[in-house]
């Protein structure tokens, strides 16, 4: 646990969920799940691909409607809480590119591909109303950089960018407006393991330095014991353990972790 | 010498004389009459009505005398027209099932309750000139078409019906339609918003351009959304078509139209709420149009992957870009219009480009 | 004023539907920018010919109206005097090539020269009236974004013009944003005339037939051209005056004149330019055997005009 989450603690969390369950047709994608997120702290979800991992991320975004349980969002500056889903859209998605972020596995999924990075960075200050180029212009450069992207390719389209090129990107697209909390899905899926490592470092680094509370969602525990300070531990769509990170990965209690812990180790 | 490149009333006039000077051809040929075209050119007559979207033969006809043979002006035409025409009253659905058959073939079943009736089809022919059809008064005197040895069966249930009977395709109605006794929405007297439902769908794909569907229909085939296609049944005949006058309370029948439907049948693995059964494509279409009936009912398969919990991964599949770019009037016009005058725009971007170079050779010139 | 064509309803529309256009124009007038889904009809003109504007005219044009129709701000272009005669026959009512005279004036791509006052309305033909459309292809989500008001993507193709350009390269149909809530297509004017849609004193309709779409902006309405702060919205403008009348303050069209690199450069508004010819001013070509050329034809096609029309 780092420091900066206990200091937090004093003050309500964050994000509050309650019983939140979302089934398709008769299958549950996931159910009943409960916890606080603080400002500051890093929570992991953990578990094998279809244990609801991603669906659960889609329902506290935003993304999906769940069936059941509520989703609250404590604002800056001691503003009422928010129920996520009560909201209407456009608070939602004014939400969406403020305090929070949310960064999809594929870039693709997360960049406008058609326009220069410089645009995609620039595309949530403009659509919070920026309208000086010039420092719109400035601030992108700022955060490629702060993503370890040559300045020289500010006005390239992201189609000419490396998959890790592309991911960091997405997250200077993301962090450039502040957020307070991001959502991410397998931030590291899908790169070679040495780019994984590089995107790691500067994941960590900039969630520290920012002071930015995330959910992650992965199936690699490296990655958990990286960057969360707590972890989830889901099984069909339910939670089987939660708690402190080191915890967890060097206690698990529940037999799907000793087997999720052990069959890493073994690799 | 410098030539004036605006053209007053008078250059159009001019242009239209020739246009009717050139429709009319050799004055020394008869001309053809709405007759001659409405019988013997039946199956563009039948397009002009599919896509026109009125089924009036004569004046299907004389559109395509009017339209020097050009088929997409001749639709254009009935459609202008067709927009000024009062609507009087609603029929009711054509019970197909009740058609007097000319040809019926199922593609699914060896033989069925009926037979299969070939009718009239180019399908056996061999793709060869008749250089006796040149001659002058050549096929005057043709034979008759020979008569059945017998009499077609009175009772041609649809194949569909039949599987329907067994459970092993979904039912006709959607049992998801929340009010299947609201009355169907007409595309021609309300916008096209999007979702669409199925119902304003097919009324669009029934009267769209018979190429686009053909070319969609293929590129499913192709395995751009697969639809997995068998031909259940293909008909074509008259039907009566039949309204129920306010002041009367029981159905009438004001006239019989030729039309052509086809119902494909299309293998479904099932979903999280649906069993493993056959599904439905449906096409129906004016007079004789049996290629259009077919790509309709295949286009209109693919567009329920959503409702059936398809993924939608190809262009056949995507209700939005079918229907948007499915009416030829709408293409030919829009397509068509790039040759207006576009002096002030084309004005705009040479600055633009005159400027943008300037700068350029500007910057290259300082560094 | 000449008869309509018998059997054939005045303005060619027949009432129920010139009810259904009016209703969506008094919602368009309602929500400014906004675009309304109408039931457009087929009209015996194609499809991107200006079947949208037609409508619009026809529903709200009356029998003492006094229509002018321009393209490319022209009378004498082929397509307006197509249109114009469309509405002769079909409306009877008197027609102009005087932006001064006419109550109702139908325009495909620019805003007469002359400034028009209160109570004249400006129809306009659109193409395509989703300023979204090239950046996002899907109608349901560019009216979700007009709904929202999420408009972030209109400013990041300007910055990637600038970025890749140096300005912004869009030289027409230059996207606005009316009265402050919804950004709107202005129709393929030329950005030269954006501003004169700006707190304008009449009242401005734009049809799209293919796409089945009314919008409006009505008098003293705010008409923002989007821009930067430090690349703010700036028209074209040429370091030459028209050939033939001198003007400094209009749209020039470019003539070409031979195949050895001659060219004119004159109003692309006839009826302006003819008024400042028949004022007496000159331009500098006016007299060369080209200028003269061009100026007899554009007079030749006006008296054709008004021969046709005896007022």
């Amino acid at each position: 646990m780092s420091a900066a989450a206990l200091m937090t603690e004093a003050d309500p969390p964050l994000l509050t969920v309650a019983g939140l369950g979302k089934a398709f047709g008769a299958r549950p994608a996931c159910a009943d799940i409960s916890f606080d997120l603080y400002a500051g702290e890093v929570l992991g979800v953990v578990g094998e691909s279809g244990s609801g991992k991603t669906t659960l991320l889609r329902c506290l975004s935003g993304g999906l409607t769940p069936d059941a349980g509520t989703v609250l969002y404590r604002p800056a500056e001691g503003g009422q809480a928010l129920d996520v889903h009560a909201l209407p859209e456009g608070r939602r998605r004014l939400l969406m590119r403020t305090d929070w972020g949310y960064v999809h596995q594929d870039p693709r999924d997360g960049l406008r591909m058609g326009v220069s990075a410089g645009a995609n960075i620039g595309e949530r200050p403009m659509a919070l109303g920026a309208r000086h180029y010039g420092r719109i212009r400035a601030d992108a450069a700022d955060w490629l950089a702060r993503v370890e992207i040559e300045s020289d390719r500010l006005d390239d389209r992201p189609t000419t960018f490396s998959g890790g090129m592309r991911q960091r990107l997405q997250l200077a697209r993301v962090l450039v407006s502040g957020p307070r909390l991001v959502f991410m899905d397998e931030p590291t899926g899908g790169l070679d393991v040495s780019v994984q490592a590089r995107l790691l470092d500067l994941l960590r680094d900039l969630v520290t330095r920012l002071g930015l509370a995330a959910v992650i969602v992965t199936h690699d525990l490296a990655v958990a014991r990286l960057l969360a300070h707590r972890l989830m531990v889901m099984k069909d769509g339910r939670v089987v353990e939660h708690g402190l990170t080191d915890q967890v990965l060097d206690d698990p209690h529940h037999p799907y972790t000793q087997l999720l812990v052990s069959s890493v180790l073994q690799a | 010498m410098y030539v004036a490149v605006k053209g007053g009333e008078a250059a159009i006039d001019a242009a239209h004389a020739q246009l009717a000077a050139r429709r009319r051809g050799d004055p020394d040929l008869a001309a053809l009459t709405v007759a001659q075209i409405r019988d013997q050119m039946a199956l563009a007559v039948a397009r002009i009505m599919a896509e026109g979207s009125l089924y009036d033969p004569d004046l299907a006809a004389l559109a395509l005398k009017q339209a020097w043979g050009d088929v997409a002006e001749a639709i254009f035409l009935v459609r202008a027209y067709r927009t000024t025409l009062p609507r009087l009253a609603v029929t009711r659905p054509l019970d197909t099932a009740a058609m007097a058959v000319q040809r019926r073939v199922s593609a699914t079943f060896k033989d069925l309750p009926g037979g299969q009736v070939l009718g009239p089809t180019f399908d056996y022919t061999h793709r060869l000139i008749d250089f006796a059809l040149a001659a002058e008064h050549g096929e005057d005197a043709s034979n008759p078409p020979p008569s059945a040895e017998e009499p077609l069966d009175a009772a041609m249930p649809r194949i569909a019906d039949i599987l329907d009977t067994d459970g092993l395709i979904e039912p006709e109605t959607d049992a998801d339609d929340p009010d299947p006794d609201a009355p169907v929405p007409d595309l021609t007297r309300a916008p096209l918003t999007f979702p669409a439902g199925r119902a304003l769908r097919l009324q669009a794909l029934a009267r769209g351009d018979e190429g686009f569907l053909l070319s969609l229909a293929y590129s499913s085939q192709r395995g751009h959304g697969t639809t997995h296609p068998f031909a259940g049944e293909i008909r074509m005949g008259t039907v009566e078509v039949e309204i129920i006058p306010e002041d009367l309370g029981f159905p009438v029948t004001i006239g019989v139209v030729t039309v052509t439907e086809c119902q494909m049948v299309n293998q479904f693995q099932g979903s999280r709420t649906a069993p493993p059964q056959f599904t439905r494509g449906y096409g129906l279409v004016f007079g004789f149009a049996e290629r259009k009936a077919m790509a309709m009912a295949l286009v209109d398969r693919a567009l329920r992957a959503p409702d059936l919990g398809e993924a939608v991964v190809a262009p056949v599949q995507d209700e939005e870009f079918v229907l948007s770019h499915l009416d030829v009037v709408e293409a030919s016009g829009f397509v068509q219009h790039l040759k207006l005058p576009h002096y002030v725009d084309f004005q705009a971007e040479l600055d633009a480009v005159r400027r943008m170079r300037r700068a350029a050779s500007g910057e290259g010139a300082s560094s | 004023m000449s008869q309509p064509d018998a059997g054939v309803t005045f303005g060619y529309l027949d009432e129920q539907t010139k009810r259904m256009i009016r209703r969506a124009l008094l919602k368009a007038v309602a929500i400014p920018g906004y675009q309304v889904p109408f039931a457009g009809r087929e009209m015996p003109l194609p499809y991107g010919w200006g079947t949208g504007g037609i409508q619009v005219t026809a529903s709200i044009i009356g029998p003492e109206d006094v229509l002018k129709v321009i393209d490319q701000g022209a009378d004498d272009t082929t397509n307006a005097v197509s249109i114009r005669r469309f509405f002769r026959r079909v409306a009877g009512v008197r027609t102009t090539e005087r932006t001064r005279e006419a109550t109702l004036i139908q325009t495909r791509h620019r805003i007469p020269e002359t400034p028009l006052g209160p109570g004249q309305i400006l129809v306009y033909q659109v193409p395509i009236p989703e300023p979204l459309r090239f950046m996002e292809p899907r109608e349901t989500e560019t009216r979700r974004m007009h709904a929202l008001a999420d408009y972030g993507v209109m400013h990041v193709k300007l910055y990637e013009d600038i970025a890749h350009y140096g300005r912004v390269a869009t030289s027409y149909d230059y996207p606005v944003m009316v009265n402050g809530r919804h950004v709107m297509a202005p129709s393929p004017i030329p950005k030269f005339d954006n501003p004169k849609m700006h707190d304008a004193p009449f009242l401005q309709l734009f049809g799209a037939g293919r796409e089945k779409r009314i919008y409006a902006v009505p008098p003293h309405t705010s008409v923002v051209s989007l821009d930067f702060e430090d690349h703010p919205f700036e028209v074209q403008g040429w370091d030459r005056v028209c050939d033939l009348c001198g003007a400094d303050d209009s749209y020039l069209d470019e003539v070409v004149t031979d195949d050895i690199g001659g060219r004119l450069f004159v109003c692309s508004d006839s009826d302006y330019c003819a008024g400042r010819r028949a004022d007496g001013h000159q331009g500098p070509a006016a007299a060369s055997a080209a200028g003269e050329a061009l100026a007899d034809t554009m007079e030749q096609v006006a008296r054709e005009h008004a021969s046709e029309d005896p007022a």
